[in-house]
C-alpha cells in the first residue's frame, strides 16, 4: 500500500471540484454501455440467423440508450437547453463528440429495437406502408447501430479522464477497456438471460470474454495509477468495487459451466454480470468524486512531480 | 495540434482572432495584500452577484470558504508560527492557543451553503497560531513567531482552459482580450468544466429557479469582460487599495512582477515566489498569476498544475483501441466456437 503521505493544504479543503453529478452519471454510464454492447450483439445474431438473441439485444438497446437519455438531460442545470449541445462540434470536448456520436446512434438502435415491437402492433398498423418500412429498416439500422455501438462503450471513459479529478484522470490509460469490458459483460449477460439457450452461445462467449477483460484491465489500472488508486479501495466506492469485482468473476465462472445447461443457471450469471457492470460504473464514479474532495490526491502527486523534477536537476 | 494543448502561446490569436488586443490579466501580489476584502464587495456589486452565505468558518477571516458560482474573488488567510521576512511580531515567547476543534470544523462545514456546501473543512490541516476557543498555553506549547498571510484568489484565465476546452455548448469562450468567459445565454448547465479546471474555480450556481439569477449555469470571473472593453480597470482592481490586484498586459505584467519578486528577495523575504507567471508550465501560463509568500498549497492552490487535456490524444487514442478490440471482439465470439 501507499504509506500515508504527509502533505499541506488550505483547512483540508479540496483544491479542485468534485463534478456536480448525481446518480444519473454513473447510470447513464452503465445503460450507455448495456446498449452499446447489446446493439453488437443483436447485429451479430442478426446475421448468424439467431432471432431470440437478436430481439433481446436489440430491446436491450433500446431500452438502454432511451433510458440514458433520458439520464443525460435531466443531469442538466438547465434541461430545457439541451439542444445547445447542438452548436458545435468539438473534438477537445468528449461530452461534445459523446452527444454526437449518440446523435448518430440513438435513431439507429430506437429504429431497430422498435422494429422488434412491430408484431405486437395492430394488424392495419404492422401490415401497413409504415409497418413495411419499419421491417425494411430493421437490418440496416440495426447493423449502423453496431458500428457506432464500440463508439458508445468506449467514449464514456475519455469524458471522466478528460478532467482535473485525480482518480479518473490518472485512470486514462486502461479505463477505455474497463468500459468496454464492462459493456460486454453486461450485454452478453443480458442475452444469456434472456434468449433461447439454444442460441446464447455468442451471448456466452461475450459475456465471459467482456468480464476478463474488465477484471484485467482493472487490475492493471490500479497498479499504474499510485496514491489515485487509493479511493477505489475506501468507503462506498471501495465496496462497489469489491462487489463489482465479485459479482463478474462469479458470473462469468458460472456463465462459462453452467451457462447454457440451465435457464436458472444463466439468469443468476446473467444478473450477476448486469449488476457487476452497474457497480463497476458507480464505483469508478464515487471514487473520482472522493478524489476530488480530498486535497491530499491532487496535492501529493503534484507536488512528488515537482520534487522529482527538482532533484533531477531542474529549477 | 499538440502545441494548441500545450505549452506557450498567446491564445487569442490562437483561438481565431485577428488582430487582437495584447493579451489581459492580473498581477496579484499577495505580499500587500492587507485583507480587506475590498475585491470580493466590489465583484459581487458590479456582478450582481446573489449572496452565498457569509458565515464564521472557524478559518481566520475566511468567510466566503473557497471560490465558487457566486464567489468570483476569494480571499485566502493563513496564520502562521513563522516570521514574514524580517519583521518582528513580537509574538516570541507568549503563550499560543490550542489547536483548532472539530467543533470549530463542523460549524464551518454546515455554515457554508449551495455550490460551496461540501468543503471539507480540517482546520488541524494548518498550524493555527491564534488563540482559539481555550484558554491561550493550555496546551503548554510557547508561540515562536507569527504571520499571517492573505490572498485574493481568482480565476487564473488559463492560456490553456480546461473548461473552455471541454464546454460542449461553445457557452464558454476565448476572448479577444485572451480571457475566459461564460455565455450565460448558451450555458446548459451540463457541469463538466467543473471538475476540468486544475484549480477548483468555476461551479455551477445553486439556488431558488426564478428567484436566483442563472441558477443550473456555470458561472465565475469574467475579468470584467464588460469593464475592459470600455478601457476600465476590472471592478476587484479598482477598489483594491493596495494594489494588490494588478491589472494590464500580460507581457507587462509579468516583468513588473518579476521586478517584485527580486526586490523582495533581496530584502530578505526568501519566502516570496511566483506562481503561474511561466509560460512553460503545465497550463502555458496563467492570465492571472500570483506572487506568494510559501507554497501553493498553503494557499488552496495546486503546486503543480498540468491541463488534463494535455493527455486527450493520448486518450483518444487509446480510447480507440477499445472501441476496436470490442469490435473485434463481438465479431470473434460469432463467428468462432458453436451455437
Ligand atoms: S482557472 Fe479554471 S475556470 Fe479559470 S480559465 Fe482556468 S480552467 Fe477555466
Ligand atoms: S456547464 Fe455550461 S459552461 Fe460549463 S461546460 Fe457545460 S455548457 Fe459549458
Amino acid at each position: 500500500m501507499v504509506p500515508d503521505a504527509t502533505f499541506t493544504s488550505y483547512y483540508g479543503r479540496p483544491v479542485v471540484k468534485a463534478a456536480p453529478w448525481e446518480k444519473d452519471i454513473p447510470a447513464y454510464l452503465f445503460l450507455g454501455g448495456l446498449a452499446g454492447g447489446s446493439s453488437l450483439m443483436s447485429a451479430g445474431a442478426d446475421l448468424s440467423g439467431r432471432p431470440g438473441l437478436r430481439r433481446v439485444g436489440r430491446l436491450g438497446a433500446l431500452v438502454g440508450i432511451s433510458a440514458s437519455m433520458f439520464a443525460l438531460v435531466h443531469d442538466l442545470g438547465r434541461p430545457d437547453r439541451f439542444h445547445h449541445m447542438l452548436r458545435v462540434a468539438k473534438p477537445t470536448s468528449p461530452m461534445s463528440v459523446g452527444t454526437w456520436i449518440l446523435t448518430a446512434y440513438g435513431p439507429a438502435a430506437g429504429l431497430a429495437g422498435a422494429a422488434e415491437l412491430r408484431p405486437l402492433l395492430p394488424a392495419r398498423l404492422r401490415d401497413g406502408l409504415a409497418g413495411k418500412l419499419l421491417g425494411l429498416a430493421a437490418r440496416p439500422a440495426g447493423l449502423g447501430a453496431a458500428l457506432l455501438a464500440p463508439a458508445v462503450a468506449s467514449y464514456t471513459a475519455v469524458l471522466l479522464s478528460d478532467t482535473a479529478t485525480p482518480t479518473w484522470h490518472e485512470a486514462h490509460n486502461e479505463l477505455p477497456f474497463v468500459f468496454v469490458g464492462s459493456a460486454s459483460a453486461a450485454a452478453g449477460g443480458l442475452g444469456m438471460a434472456l434468449a433461447p439457450l439454444s442460441e446464447s452461445g455468442p451471448a456466452q462467449r461475450l459475456a465471459v470474454g467482456g468480464a476478463l477483460l474488465e477484471l484485467a484491465a482493472e487490475h492493471k489500472m490500479e497498479r499504474s495509477m499510485g496514491l489515485t488508486a487509493e479511493p477505489l479501495h475506501q468507503g462506498r466506492a471501495g465496496q462497489l468495487m469489491q462487489l463489482s469485482k465479485t459479482l463478474t468473476a462469479f458470473g462469468a465462472l458460472t456463465a462459462a459451466l453452467l451457462g447454457r445447461r440451465s435457464r436458472a443457471a444463466a439468469v443468476v450469471a446473467g444478473t450477476a454480470l448486469v449488476t457487476g457492470s452497474a457497480c463497476t460504473r458507480f464505483g469508478i464514479f464515487e471514487a473520482g468524486q472522493d478524489s476530488a474532495r480530498d486535497p491530499k490526491y491532487t496535492v501529493v502527486p503534484q507536488r512528488e512531480r515537482l520534487n522529482a523534477r527538482a532533484s533531477a536537476g531542474g529549477t | 495540434m499538440s502545441n494548441s494543448f500545450f505549452g506557450p502561446l498567446d491564445p487569442a490569436p490562437d483561438a481565431g482572432w485577428v488582430e487582437a488586443p495584447p493579451r489581459k490579466g492580473f498581477f496579484t501580489d499577495t505580499s500587500v495584500c492587507i485583507g480587506c476584502k475590498a475585491c470580493e464587495v466590489a465583484c459581487k456589486e458590479w456582478n450582481a452577484i446573489p449572496d452565498d452565505g457569509m458565515n464564521f468558518l472557524g478559518s481566520s477571516y475566511d468567510n466566503t470558504g473557497a471560490l465558487g458560482a457566486s464567489t468570483w474573488r476569494h480571499v485566502a488567510f493563513i496564520e502562521q508560527s513563522k516570521p514574514l521576512g524580517t519583521q518582528d511580531a513580537g509574538f516570541a515567547g507568549t503563550a499560543a492557543g490550542p489547536a483548532a476543534t472539530d467543533v470549530l470544523n463542523r460549524a464551518a462545514d454546515s455554515a457554508l451553503t449551495g455550490d460551496r456546501s461540501r468543503l471539507g473543512t480540517d482546520t488541524n490541516a494548518v498550524d493555527l497560531g491564534m488563540p482559539k476557543v481555550e484558554l491561550p498555553g493550555a496546551d503548554g506549547a510557547g508561540r515562536a513567531d507569527f504571520r499571517w498571510l492573505m490572498e485574493s484568489d481568482v480565476c487564473k484565465h488559463c492560456t490553456h482552459a480546461a473548461c473552455l476546452d471541454v464546454c460542449p455548448t461553445g457557452s464558454l469562450f476565448r476572448t479577444e482580450f485572451g480571457t475566459v468567459v461564460v455565455q450565460d445565454d448558451i450555458c446548459n448547465g451540463c457541469g463538466y468544466c467543473v471538475p476540468a479546471c486544475p484549480f477548483g474555480v468555476i461551479d455551477r450556481r445553486i439556488g431558488e429557479k426564478g428567484v436566483t439569477k442563472n441558477v443550473g449555469i456555470a458561472q465565475k470571473c469574467t475579468l470584467c469582460y464588460d469593464r475592459i472593453g470600455d478601457g476600465l480597470q476590472p471592478a476587484c482592481a479598482t477598489a483594491c487599495p493596495t494594489q494588490s490586484i494588478q491589472y494590464g498586459d500580460v507581457d507587462e505584467l509579468r516583468e513588473r512582477a518579476q521586478k517584485r519578486v527580486e526586490t523582495l528577495q533581496a530584502a530578505g523575504v526568501h519566502d516570496a515566489k511566483l506562481y503561474g507567471h511561466d509560460a512553460d508550465d503545465g497550463i502555458g501560463g496563467l492570465g492571472a498569476f500570483f506572487l506568494l509568500l510559501d507554497e501553493p498549497e498553503v494557499y488552496g492552490l495546486p503546486p503543480d498544475p498540468i491541463v488534463t487535456t494535455k493527455d486527450l490524444p493520448a486518450m483518444w487514442r487509446k480510447a480507440g483501441l477499445a472501441a476496436v478490440t470490442l469490435l473485434a471482439g463481438a465479431v470473434a465470439v460469432f463467428t468462432a466456437g458453436g451455437s
